[in-house]
């Protein structure tokens, strides 16, 4: 009988030590959220880029050295605005700040919050490249057939690895989530925009 | 509270309960082990045939008989079910029997627990399976995102059945924790007087370890369908880049549960296989504490190489190495197991019932699974063959002849002493011979094809792949088929009526407390401990 008491004890603090370790990897899991976004911060995994830069001294401009800077516009599926950068591409010098700009229309007859997430590629690229300003930093609302030109003021900076000649700026505009609902609204634009974009596209000489 | 507890305690009666409670209230490890193998069995059965339903369509380019939206269900169900329905509660199934008796317990530490992870079982599977009949009546699609479930496939555009498969995980994931408290609670508290670790049958280490991955990787596996819960549901936007969320970290989170996963579904099969062949070899096994230093030493490298499966998502190139030479390295201590067991057969008295050929083909087969991981882990290749039919060749190679094998050899391994009956010789081998062809005839083609190209979950082909699909479509359908023979053979050996009495040995070579007891292994067991030299 002794011996079934110890055993009943000793089953107990098992399953305290590993209920705590279930907790703990629970909770783990959601730990990953941030240590992720840590990891790519540190490494410029997915081309994240950091936030508004703003300069602590003035930044040497490297002259001897030039990078081609290329400007991509998405929208995501089915939202039912046309964007598009200005300038397709410029020549930099590191540490230069430039100053480009992107068009929005708000193709549909409601008014749209949108918010854009950029991209830099290549990924090591993404901690060099630093914005001033951007319309990316805060949501844009676009009213019904609104069409708004939006300025992004970067730099890139000089500390940036020698092989790199070219980096890619794109950005992806978003229906921001839970300023509609953004599920049936994008089943029905995507539905809508493919008809009216079937039924006003003229036939095309093959 | 306490007062129930106590008024159950001394219910230590010999005979066994009649009819359905028996089963519903089953305190029991063997009537639970028991209703886990048959669950199991069942589910092998769906998912078997969903597996047909996908072969019967690639026999032939073309679409023939689903449309490609029921193929997308057919091969995520089919996945789900094998896995966490047929693998996973056959080998708890397998503990539940077999580690009492191992290690000279009464019973499991935790039973009422135990019968709760078991009926959580069929609540969850009838969830997800209720999701595909109603798709079949037209009511929605089924999950159909393939059973890696991505993010934004499963969140933004999940049918609403998706969250009839969160709610499903969430309870299989209860399930397997519960049952991994309770197999470590036995090991470690119920063990015979005498029985060290270091004295500990593989089959127990095996599971041993295996509990605790599990203990470490269902909750990861909990919070990744949680977040995927929430942003479904209530407007969190963890896998979502428009709210600044990142669907490679769904990936990330999944694979960080994935990868220990799959040796979740193949140490307990490294055990079996480590029982079976020194029995049958009349020899100790070979190198018995580098065994067990070689499971833990997966067990432990299992954590910290998930990122293999993703390399093609995007990452630093030191990244990429780092997972690949970690990967790598896992061969290390899968090829000592394996080296182990072929030298436990070197110079043994071998002979070759079912279960041994099982094994024996086990060790074969899964080795050509192992070597074409090592192929994928090679991240230039990897980017080759990633989603192609390489990647299906691969992983059905060490979880049909790897996996499955090991329990198929269990079950003939130990049918005799869970029934006291010896089960149809002749029957085994027969089973054993076409399963193993067939088997290969299935999925060796797949090789091939992923080489060449063909990508996967894809219910057409180009034509050039005709011959190979139509090669594995005939050995898919002889397999199928073929376990109807160990189907038959399991409920003619439980009647019994016409085969030998099984000894308490069973098997000439057999060692262990198991096999002291009698045969069938009486209800109740090792009332008293026995002594363990």
């Amino acid at each position: 009988m002794e011996n079934a008491d110890n055993t009943n004890t000793g089953n107990k603090k098992v399953i305290r030590n590993l209920l705590f370790v279930v907790v703990c990897m629970f909770g783990f899991g959601f730990a990953l959220v941030p240590l992720y976004d840590a990891f790519c911060y540190v490494t410029g995994l997915n081309g994240k880029t950091g936030d508004q830069f703003v300069s602590d001294a003035p930044v040497q401009v490297d002259t001897s050295r030039e990078i081609r800077v290329e400007f991509l516009a998405n929208t995501n599926d089915g939202m039912p605005w046309e964007f598009r950068p200005l300038t397709y591409s410029v020549k930099v010098h590191p540490g230069e700040a430039t100053r480009v700009e992107y068009v929005a229309i708000n193709k549909a007859d409601r008014d749209i919050v949108g918010q854009a997430i950029p991209s830099v590629a290549p990924g090591l690229a993404a901690s060099h490249f630093q914005k001033t300003e951007c319309f990316c930093f805060t949501e844009q609302v676009l009213k019904a057939g609104e069409e708004k030109t939006m300025p992004v003021v970067f730099m890139i900076d000089p500390s940036i690895d020698e092989d790199i000649h070219e980096v890619t700026l794109s950005y992806t505009f978003f229906i921001k989530p839970g300023s509609e609902d953004a599920k049936v609204h994008t089943v029905e634009t995507a539905v809508k925009a493919i008809s009216s974009v079937a039924l006003s596209t003229p036939p095309t000489q093959h | 509270m306490s007062a129930v507890i106590e008024e159950h305690h001394d219910d230590h009666h010999d005979h066994k309960p009649t009819g359905i409670g028996r089963w519903l209230f089953s305190t029991n490890h063997k009537d639970i082990g028991t209703m886990y193998l048959w669950f199991s069995f069942i589910m092998f059965f769906v998912g078997g045939t969903l597996a047909l339903v996908i072969r019967a369509e690639l026999f032939e380019p073309g679409l023939q008989f689903v449309e490609p939206e029921l193929f997308n269900q057919m091969t995520t169900l089919h996945g789900l079910i094998m896995v966490f329905g047929v693998i996973m509660p056959s080998f708890v199934g397998l503990a539940n029997w077999m580690v009492p008796m191992m290690i000279g317990a009464p019973d499991m530490a935790l039973p009422r627990m135990n019968n709760w992870s078991f009926w959580l079982l069929p609540g969850a599977f009838g969830l997800l399976i209720a999701s595909l009949i109603m798709s079949l009546m037209g009511m929605g699609s089924a999950p159909n995102f393939g059973w890696t479930f991505y993010a934004p496939l499963s969140t933004t555009y999940g049918p609403a059945s998706t969250d009839f498969f969160i709610f499903s995980v969430h309870m299989m994931g209860i399930s397997s924790i519960m049952g991994a408290i309770n197999i470590i609670a036995t090991i470690i508290n119920m063990r015979a007087p005498g029985m060290t670790y270091m004295k500990m049958p593989i089959f127990v280490w095996t599971w041993f370890i295996t509990a605790y991955l599990l203990i470490a990787v269902m909750p990861v596996l909990a919070g990744v369908v949680t977040m995927m819960l929430t942003d479904r549901n209530f407007g969190t936007s963890f896998f979502s880049a428009a709210g600044g969320g990142d669907p490679v970290l769904f990936q990330h989170v999944f694979w960080f549960f994935g990868h220990p996963e799959v040796y979740i579904m193949i140490l307990p099969s490294f055990g079996i296989i480590s029982q079976i062949v020194p029995t049958f070899s009349r020899k100790k096994i070979f190198g018995y504490s580098s065994m067990v230093y070689a499971t833990s030493s997966i067990a432990f490298l299992s954590f910290i190489v998930w990122a293999h499966h993703m390399f093609t998502t995007g990452m630093p190139v030191a990244t990429e190495l780092f997972f690949m030479y970690a990967t790598m390295l896992i061969a290390v201590p899968t090829g000592v197991k394996v080296f182990n067991w072929v030298s436990t057969m070197w110079r043994g008295s071998l002979t070759f019932e079912t279960p041994m050929l099982f094994a024996i083909a086990f060790i074969f087969l899964f080795t050509i699974g192992g070597f074409t991981g090592l192929m994928l882990s090679i991240v230039p290749a990897d980017f080759q063959y990633q989603d192609t039919y390489f990647v299906v060749a691969h992983f059905h190679y060490v979880l049909v002849t790897g996996a499955l094998y090991g329990i198929f050899a269990a079950v003939y391994f130990w049918l005799p002493k869970w029934t006291g009956n010896m089960y149809d010789e002749k029957l085994g081998k027969i089973h054993f011979w076409v399963s193993t062809i067939s088997v290969n005839v299935l999925f060796f083609p797949m090789h091939f094809l992923g080489l060449a190209g063909m990508p996967r979950r894809i219910p057409d082909y180009s034509l050039q792949f005709a011959e190979f699909n139509a090669i594995a479509s005939v050995g898919a359908f002889v397999f199928g088929f073929s376990q109807l023979i160990l189907l038959y053979n399991i409920i003619k050996t439980i009647r019994g009526k016409s085969t030998v009495k099984a000894t308490a040995q069973v098997w000439e070579g057999a060692e262990g407390l198991e096999w002291t007891l009698p045969s069938p292994a009486p209800f109740h067991s090792f009332t008293t401990p026995p002594t363990f030299k």
